[in-house]
């Protein structure tokens, strides 16, 4: 997995880099959907695309085993460039969401402390504020998708951009939860039905 | 000479290629009237034949533009990028209304032998009959009923967006007139059998001529120059020709070197990448061992007899040391793990550098590409988890691009040509995939 490290870091950890997400520690199945995604380009990013083009579902999904089965520690937490009302906005939506304007909670699919969900719904931790922003903007512009029912389209559909910095910002405050083990599958209340997380 | 002469240089990975119609060419071609034999009743397909069209297909690559990444099988609709705008590939499943379902056999060897469909007449050069035409009539057939068993799926071909005068199909006759010539494949009988089957599976289905001409046949006429100015708008990739040592020419290759690199994408003397991944993943890795050794067997006498030693200049020192003294600081730093310090890599799954012919090739394009994008060989079922070789594109300057490519390229004896920063700026746009 040397070729990944350069830009996931050893281990999948993350690097230094705003943009490269760390993929340790997610769910494999997850992981497993973005390998193919990118490599049938359903969803874009050139450099992996690119990497990814030639190869075989079954070497796919050992990358995501292993990247999966990797515990490496979590980066310490941001420090916020934003307000606290902001902070504050972005904390109510991820645990309560804003049912007046059909916003789920977050943590509704994402887990109490956000380690995601077996088999296929990533933990937000360890992400920096550039990458959820880029990632919730995909979905909204239709470069990221995801099986059907897009789910996660539906939520970044319904958030502004302010939702969006807020959220993105709140999260990358987020200290490591005592236990970065993903939830098990069907522990969690998942208002809306995910594609790629069957139940 | 015709305005089509560019639709093969660009084609579905816009590689600078240059088609072996115009090795062919010379012998007109008239509009025939295969096309008016009458349609035979659909004839239920005889299992083996259908087993046996498969593994054609697979031989002719035809997945590779009849089908969209994680999409339906030979559903068609997959874009091709040339100079002259979009082409779209068409529906080739047994649906009767959008597909090749209600097409006699006739009709379909029209297409792959004459170039001309039984719904739109003349047909693009994107779709490789020059090569085709080469396949046997009961190849053809073979490949018909295995496609007739295809289940249908109903997708309408999307048409294609060609500018102004390229979406007029009657002008492909003057390009056919000079580039095209029809003719199942003769063999040569003073070759062995084995030899005769390479060449037809390289000359024919596996249209490698589309891509590997040997650019210098046609000698920089202003003609292919004028297509590198602008309509072009990126040489991706060199395909280099298989006829000379001084590139890809595999005439000191071992012959079990050559299928290793056919069948499993790596080798003892390098690896495939880009386009050439491509072809093993989706068609060469499926081939059956003898026809992998015909065609190795054809490959190595294409080069026999070409010298082995390169003729370019060595760099010359006083102008590149510099270049060379950064390039040896990168490459001891970032390439040496898995290269090897002295550039002779841990063959197969890391290729060695020195003496490979492909890094030292005039046109510095690939090695420039390898190091900017990096890559994975193909996944194939001879090597199903390939090392792969990280991207620098994100970490490294223009002049460290260039000096590290410079170095590999006149490094160990190597005698390649020093690269400009500005060369390797150029290649940081062209697409990755
Ligand atoms: C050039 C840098 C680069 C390299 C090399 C690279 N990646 Fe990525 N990867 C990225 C970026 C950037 C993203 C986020 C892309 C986006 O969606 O915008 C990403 C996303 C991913 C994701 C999805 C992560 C998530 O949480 O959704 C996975 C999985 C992944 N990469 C695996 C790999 C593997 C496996 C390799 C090695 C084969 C690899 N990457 C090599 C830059 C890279
Ligand atoms: C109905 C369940 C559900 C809800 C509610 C939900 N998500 Fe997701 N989320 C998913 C699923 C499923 C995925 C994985 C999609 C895929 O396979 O690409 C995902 C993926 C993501 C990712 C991509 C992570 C990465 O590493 O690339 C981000 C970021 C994200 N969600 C943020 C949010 C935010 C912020 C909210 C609340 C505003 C939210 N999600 C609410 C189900 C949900
Ligand atoms: C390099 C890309 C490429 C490859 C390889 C390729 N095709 Fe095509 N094919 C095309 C394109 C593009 C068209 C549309 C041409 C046009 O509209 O003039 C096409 C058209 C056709 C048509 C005519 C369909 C119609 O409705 O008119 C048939 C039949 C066909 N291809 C069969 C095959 C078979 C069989 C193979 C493999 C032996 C194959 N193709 C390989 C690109 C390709
Ligand atoms: C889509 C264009 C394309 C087609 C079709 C194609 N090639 Fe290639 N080929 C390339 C490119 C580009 C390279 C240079 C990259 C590389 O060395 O892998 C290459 C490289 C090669 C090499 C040299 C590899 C090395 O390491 O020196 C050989 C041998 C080769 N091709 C044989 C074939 C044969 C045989 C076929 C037909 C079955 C074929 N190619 C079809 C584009 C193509
Ligand atoms: C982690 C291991 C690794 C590192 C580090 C690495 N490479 Fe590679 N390299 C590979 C692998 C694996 C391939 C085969 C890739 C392919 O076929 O797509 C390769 C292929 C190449 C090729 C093409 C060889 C051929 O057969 O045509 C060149 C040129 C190259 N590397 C240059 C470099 C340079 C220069 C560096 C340092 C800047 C470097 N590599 C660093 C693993 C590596």
């Amino acid at each position: 997995m040397l070729a990944c490290a350069s830009c996931h870091g050893m281990q999948g950890k993350g690097t230094n880099n705003d943009y490269f997400p760390r993929l340790a520690g997610k769910p494999s199945g997850y992981l497993y959907n973005q390998l193919i995604a990118f490599r049938d380009g359903r969803r874009r990013y050139p450099p992996m695309n690119y990497l990814l083009e030639f190869q075989p579902d079954a070497y796919l999904q050992a990358m995501a085993n292993y990247f999966a089965a990797q515990r490496p520690p979590l980066p310490p937490p941001e420090t916020p460039i934003v307000s606290q009302d902001i902070l504050a906005l972005g904390q109510s939506l991820v645990t309560h969401g804003d049912p007046a304007r059909d916003v789920p909670a977050c943590s509704s699919c994402h887990g109490a402390s956000f380690t995601g969900m077996e088999p296929a719904i990533p933990g937000l931790l360890g992400l920096r504020p550039s990458y959820i922003s880029a990632q919730l903007g995909a979905w909204r512009y239709g470069t990221r998708t995801a099986a059907a029912p897009d789910c996660m389209q539906i939520v970044a559909g319904h958030l502004t951009e302010t939702d969006v910095t807020a959220v993105a910002a709140w999260l990358s405050t987020l200290p490591s939860p005592a236990n970065p083990t993903p939830a098990p599958r069907g522990s969690l209340p998942m208002p809306l039905a995910c594609g790629s997380e069957p139940n | 000479m015709g305005p089509f002469m560019g639709w093969v240089r660009s084609f579905r990975l816009q590689s600078m290629v240059l088609c072996w119609f115009v090795l062919t060419a010379g012998l007109g071609w008239l509009i025939t009237s295969a096309h008016a034999q009458p349609i035979a009743p659909k004839a239920a397909a005889d299992a083996a034949i259908v087993k046996q069209g498969e593994y054609l297909a697979r031989a002719g690559d035809c997945v590779a533009c009849h089908t969209v990444p994680g999409g339906k099988l030979f559903a068609g609709g997959r874009p091709m990028e040339t100079p002259f705008g979009t082409l779209y590939s068409s529906n080739v499943t047994s649906d009767p209304a959008t597909g090749i379902g209600k097409w006699s056999a006739d009709a379909f060897y029209a297409t792959m032998h004459i170039g001309r469909s039984r719904d739109s007449g003349l047909i693009y050069p994107a779709m490789p009959f020059g090569s085709y035409t080469k396949v046997t009539r009961a190849d053809s057939d073979a490949i018909y009923a295995y496609l007739q068993s295809v289940p249908p799926v109903a997708l309408p071909n999307k048409p294609h967006d060609l500018r102004f005068p390229y979406n007029n199909r009657s002008l492909l006759l003057g390009w056919r007139t000079l580039f095209f010539t029809e003719g199942t494949y003769r063999s040569d009988h003073t070759k062995s059998e084995e030899w005769n089957r390479g060449a037809y599976l390289v000359e024919g289905l596996g249209h490698c001529a589309m891509c590997h001409t040997a650019i210098n046949a046609l000698g920089g006429t202003s003609e292919a120059k004028a297509f590198q100015g602008g309509l072009i708008p990126m040489q991706n990739w060199y395909a280099p020709s298989l006829t000379s040592n001084k590139e890809a020419g595999l005439g000191d290759w071992s012959l079990a070197d050559i299928s290793d690199l056919l069948r499993t994408g790596i080798s003892p003397r390098g690896a495939v990448y880009g386009p050439m991944a491509e072809v093993v993943y989706n068609s060469l890795q499926y081939l059956t061992d003898p026809d992998i050794r015909a065609m190795s067997v054809y490959l190595k006498s294409l080069a026999e007899g070409s010298p082995l030693v390169p003729a370019t200049a060595t760099v010359r020192v006083e102008e590149t040391s510099l270049l060379m003294r950064l390039g040896k600081t990168v490459y001891d730093a970032q390439c040496a793990s898995c290269h090897g310090g002295q550039g002779l890599g841990m063959p197969p799954q890391f290729p060695p550098l020195a003496a490979n012919q492909s890094i030292q090739m005039e046109s510095a394009v690939n090695p420039i590409r390898m190091v900017l994008n990096g890559g994975y060989p193909p996944g194939t079922i001879g090597n199903p988890r390939p090392y792969g070789m990280p991207p620098f594109a994100q970490s490294m300057s223009d002049d460290e691009v260039a000096a590290v490519v410079t170095y590999i390229r006149a490094a160990w004896g190597n005698r390649g040509t020093a690269i400009s920063a500005r060369q390797a700026n150029e290649l940081r746009t062209a697409p990755a995939d």
